[in-house]
């Protein structure tokens, strides 16, 4: 009996050795072929991908396809930094480029991720509470938060604002507070626009959502005027005329997801677009977009795919995916169209704890391929060939 | 063999080999002196499959402030900890999920209609006598219909009044402290106020600051050099709480009855997730949980036994997040539960029983938070259950009818829809003993049952979905049992167990996104996983040498547990269809070992837990590496005239192991504790 005893914690032992904990190492990144010999013609050389990542993950990863080699490198900031403590973040919400640096919004680790849009190695971070969408100008950048001033109020709800940051120096100089809860932001004509959302206040009550667009002068850095929209607002983009496409994500209750143009010289709502917008992509006169219906259950999606003429306002294609892939699709959530071949690229984030994936679909919505990402693919921007210089 | 080391074998032979009563009665003669009395607090019933257990002794040198921290050591069961002495801790039975495993208190089942989850880590072991986990259920009958509505079960008993010979009343006292800016006193007076009737009464202070090492480090996979390397100290995992609890214990001919109260009052930090660039949390939570409970048994007849327990339970939490940079949230959240049973026994023949089983529960959560809609649930079960002994072959079967009904007192735009919700499930227990001579057993069970949606998953607002269904899960294990105890040699006893089982849970209930904006989730019936599992288990009780005695146990738990839940996205599905669940080892185990000279005891725990994934897609992203943990504690304990003290100390995480449960909650590196405890 005592032998087996002994045999038995022998071969336990023995099982443990053979599966002991190691040094946790780095993981570098993946680099998968989609299409080899894909064209490489054209300004761009290829595009970032940021991956949200789910809340509390600190998984929030950057993915690189190169349209040259028509290869994607998946996870690639531990490796080009592998020297940041817990790499790049818990939530990437926005990512940009402006001149050689990329610019990278991570919501939940409360900074902006500066880094050499070349390389994507680290240059250094501005502080930003609860940061969510960026906008530059003229050597600033521009950045929402939710996280206003704290006044000694018992009643007090906190409301947002926007931060200057000069790129020069990367620290945040001036706030202009505004709405609760801020999100989207774009810059046409002098003026600032931000989209708030009031997103932490209106859960329970409908009433309590924001449902204005601030409007900042430029010069000032002050809020002008708020234009009023509608309820629970998300994502503000200019198209080329100047004019402000916003989204509301809309109450969950009785009133549902819309998009709505601000004209430009009236400073008002002009048009309403009766479709539930998830996200949107502005490209030249074509504004795609895709929204799912609330009314539907979470199993069998409706998702609506439409192009929309900016100057017309008209529905111009109610089905741009045309190859039944969009049936397929479970949680469509970033949308991006290559500027000069109009390939359209839009990302599945899944069931957000999982990994997404990538669909590339050519200018006719026919699928050319796909491929795994990170957690959440969200948000993208693409990288011209040449460095920017001076002059 | 001196007196004192015989009485140490007994009360190792006690703890050690639950359910061996021969040993027990065989050894008894000599050591009433020291040995606790034995409690029946129910005719002995006819429990066909046995349990794992932890008691007496044995439990108290497991190094364990908590119910949690000692569940670890058992079969089949993963423990989500959070990390830290305030960290939260729930327990998953054989994979099914936290929510399926239903936790008695003294014979009463735990409610938290709000979240299914019980918070293990709350519950001290200071005044727990007994800790015992059922696969399936109790497979006994004369137990109330809630009895039979879990996956899996843990029982916490408490400690029931003992007093030596002559003896009027009894008192303890522990003092612990260590690392964490632990400091936990706590008083147990026990009074006998007539012959028949016994009371107790236990405080517990638990004050802790919470703090702790942690480092996370990598290096890099090509070159091996380190790339970061970070220490930090946890911050805002503070605790402070108070328990109280009264009981009366009282007997009647032919029965018994006790009645108590329970108060625990608490305020704690949530630490949070360690993420980049954010290394400390502000969030506050309040806890006030207050019950009382009573229950009285009698034969009334030689066939026909009656048990009627009834309990009210008033829980109140408090959520606060006043970090200015995230959503300010002050919420208050108070559940009631109101509860009767009564169960019926009744013996057809000598080797026949029947029982009818009623009970009746009703639940309420009211809140602050906008838009919620104060829930009710109604909920009645009945069960019927027989039992028949055929001597070789035992058999017990029995039907849980659980119907439910649930109203809102704010108008809800679906409550017309809300369904009432029935059903009926059954399970079915065996035991075969080939041998009269030799104790060795097989057993086999099927267990069919549900877990409701939780007020959370129904309603809280804007994720909850009022069309939710149960959601289900069907146990199928057939497992043997050796043991074999003797009266010489270096052994003394040994126990072998081996269990295959084969799970499924269909309808799981997850959280899926949902329409427009960012992080919108709603709850649905849509997950489906099959487990696939064996545990062993094996235990033995040796004379090393003259007043050496060494005990061993050691368990290991292989389980398969596979997501088989489809997909829209079939590209999507490929990722995680198949995949083992978030969290799940291949292999996990444990050794215990106790080292007994005369007065000294040195005690080692061992617990692996093997090389896992976060999440079902079963990539390089989401794996996690095995962690283990070594927890040495000696202890010294001594008689002074009518005092009886102890003083021990514990070293855990001995090789300091960096190591997480949850990914990014970063646990503990080696801590230390010191415990005095003295009685009179």
């Amino acid at each position: 009996m005592k032998k087996q005893l002994v045999i038995s914690s022998l071969l336990l032992l023995s099982l443990l050795v053979a599966s002991c904990r190691k040094d946790v190492e780095l993981l570098l990144s993946e680099v998968t072929v989609t299409d080899p010999g894909s064209s490489g013609a054209g300004r761009f050389a290829g595009f970032y991908l940021l991956n949200e990542g789910n809340m509390g993950s600190n998984k929030a990863t950057l993915d690189y396809y190169d349209f040259v080699t028509g290869s994607y490198q998946r996870n690639i900031y531990a490796e080009q930094n592998p020297s940041v403590p817990k790499e790049l973040g818990d939530v990437g919400n926005d990512i940009q480029l402006y001149g050689n640096r990329m610019y990278a919004v991570i919501n939940a680790s409360n900074k902006i991720e500066v880094m050499d849009a070349h390389t994507a190695k680290r240059i250094g971070q501005v502080d930003i509470p609860n940061c969510r969408y960026i906008a530059f100008h003229d050597g600033y950048a521009y950045v929402t938060s939710y996280a206003g001033p704290i006044e000694m109020d018992p009643e007090y709800t906190q409301r947002g604002y926007v931060a200057r940051i000069d790129t020069a120096t990367l620290q945040a100089q001036e706030r202009c507070v505004v709405g609760y809860q801020p999100d989207g932001i774009a810059i046409s004509s002098g003026k600032i626009y931000v989209a708030n959302s009031g997103g932490y206040m209106g859960a329970g009550k409908s009433a309590n959502y924001e449902r204005t667009v601030s409007v900042i002068d430029l010069a000032t850095f002050e809020e002008e005027k708020r234009i009023e929209v509608g309820c629970n607002l998300h994502l503000i983009k200019a198209d080329q005329r100047g004019n402000l496409w916003v989204t509301s994500r809309g109450d969950h209750r009785n009133n549902p997801s819309r998009l709505f143009v601000i004209d430009r010289q009236k400073q008002s709502v002009s048009d309403t677009i009766c479709l539930p917008v998830n996200n949107f992509q502005i490209e030249g006169d074509s504004l795609y977009l895709f929204g799912i219906n609330e009314g539907g259950t979470a199993t069998e999606k409706e998702i609506n795919f439409t192009i929309i003429h900016t100057g017309t306002r008209a529905v111009v294609n109610s089905h741009f995916i045309t190859d039944g892939t969009d049936r397929q699709l479970e949680t469509p959530y970033g949308i991006m169209v290559h500027p000069e071949t109009k390939d359209i690229y839009i990302t599945d984030a899944g069931d957000y704890i999982n990994p997404g994936f990538l669909y590339r679909f050519n200018r006719e919505g026919k699928k050319q391929w796909s491929i795994q990402t990170g957690d959440i693919p969200a948000h993208f921007a693409l990288l011209p060939k040449r460095r920017y210089t001076k002059n | 063999m001196n007196s004192s080391a015989k009485i140490t074998l007994l009360i190792l032979l006690a703890a050690w080999s639950a359910g061996h009563r021969a040993i027990y009665a065989h050894c008894q003669a000599d050591s009433l002196r020291q040995l606790p009395e034995v409690i029946v607090t129910a005719k002995a019933s006819r429990e066909i499959i046995p349990a794992q257990k932890l008691s007496g002794e044995e439990l108290k040198e497991l190094s364990s402030l908590s119910v949690a921290d000692a569940i670890r050591y058992f079969s089949g069961v993963q423990i989500k900890d959070y990390g830290g002495i305030g960290g939260l801790k729930t327990v998953d039975i054989r994979s099914m999920g936290t929510n399926h495993m239903g936790v008695f208190y003294d014979g009463i089942q735990l409610g938290n209609a709000q979240n299914g989850q019980i918070d293990l880590g709350k519950f001290s072991l200071d005044h727990i006598e007994s800790i015992t986990l059922y696969n399936g259920q109790k497979s006994e009958i004369f137990q109330p219909a809630k009895d039979f509505g879990s996956s899996g079960s843990i029982y916490l008993r408490t400690r029931y009044p003992h007093f030596k010979t002559g003896q009027q009343h009894h008192l303890k006292g522990v003092v612990r402290t260590g690392s964490f800016g632990l400091l936990n006193p706590s008083l147990l007076w026990e009074q006998k106020i007539a012959t028949d009737l016994a009371g107790s009464f236990n405080a517990e202070w638990v004050h802790a600051d919470g703090k702790y090492a942690y480092r996370y480090k990598r290096v890099h996979p090509i070159t091996k050099e380190t790339v970061y390397d970070t220490t930090a100290i946890r911050q805002n995992g503070d605790v402070d709480a108070w328990r109280l609890e009264a009981a009366l214990h009282g007997f009647v001919p032919g029965g018994n009855w006790n009645l108590k109260s329970y108060f625990y009052t608490s305020e704690r930090g949530i630490p949070g997730a360690i993420v980049n660039n954010v290394w400390k949390r502000a969030q506050r939570q309040w806890d006030r949980n207050f019950f009382t409970q009573g229950s009285f048994q009698k034969t009334v007849s030689s066939q026909y036994d009656l048990l009627i327990s009834g309990k009210y339970a008033n829980d109140h939490m408090r959520y606060l997040n006043p970090d200015t940079t995230l959503i300010y949230i002050d919420n208050s959240f108070t559940q009631q539960e109101a509860y009767l049973s009564l169960v019926n026994k009744y013996q057809l023949r000598r080797n026949w029983d029947v029982s009818l089983a009623a009970d009746f529960q009703w639940n309420g959560l009211r809140s602050n938070l906008d838009g919620f809609v104060q829930p009710s649930r109604y909920t009645y079960l009945v069960a019927a259950a027989t039992a028949v002994d055929f001597g070789k072959v035992s058999l017990l079967g029995s039907l849980l009818g659980t119907f439910i009904h649930e109203q809102t007192r704010i108008e809800h735009p679906a409550t017309q829809n809300n369904p009432n919700r029935q059903r009926l499930t059954p399970s079915l227990f065996v035991t075969y003993k080939p041998y009269a001579q030799h104790d060795l057993h097989f057993r086999a069970f099927y267990k069919h049952i549900f877990r409701m949606p939780t007020f959370n998953d129904l309603f809280y607002t804007d994720i909850g979905n009022l069309l939710l269904e149960p959601e289900n899960t069907r146990q199928y294990n057939i497992g043997v049992q050796y043991a074999n105890s003797f009266t010489h040699g270096m052994i003394r006893h040994w126990d072998l167990q081996a269990d295959g089982y084969w799970n499924r849970v269909t309808d799981k209930i997850i959280a899926v996104p949902k329409g427009n904006g960012m992080y919108r989730w709603m709850m649905m019936n849509v997950g489906n996983v099959e487990i696939k599992g064996i545990d062993l288990a094996a235990s033995a009780v040796s004379l090393l040498h003259e007043e050496w005695f060494l005990n061993l146990k050691l368990h290991y738990t292989w389980q398969q547990a596979q997501d088989l839940t489809r997909r829209t996205n079939k590209e999507l599905e490929k990722i995680t269809y198949g995949g083992q669940i978030a969290y799940i080892p291949w292999h996990s185990g444990s050794v215990v070992a106790g080292l007994n000279h005369r007065q000294w005891h040195l005690h080692y725990s061992f617990i692996y837990v093997g090389e896992r994934y976060r999440s079902s897609a079963n990539i390089r992203e989401n794996y996690e590496q095995p962690w283990y943990t070594s927890d040495l504690s000696l202890t010294r304990s001594f008689i002074r005239e009518q005092v009886n003290g102890k003083l021990s100390l514990e070293v855990n995480n001995l090789f300091s192991q960096d190591y997480e449960v949850v990914l990014n909650y970063p646990m503990p590196k080696r801590n230390y504790r010191i415990t005095l405890t003295v009685e009179i």
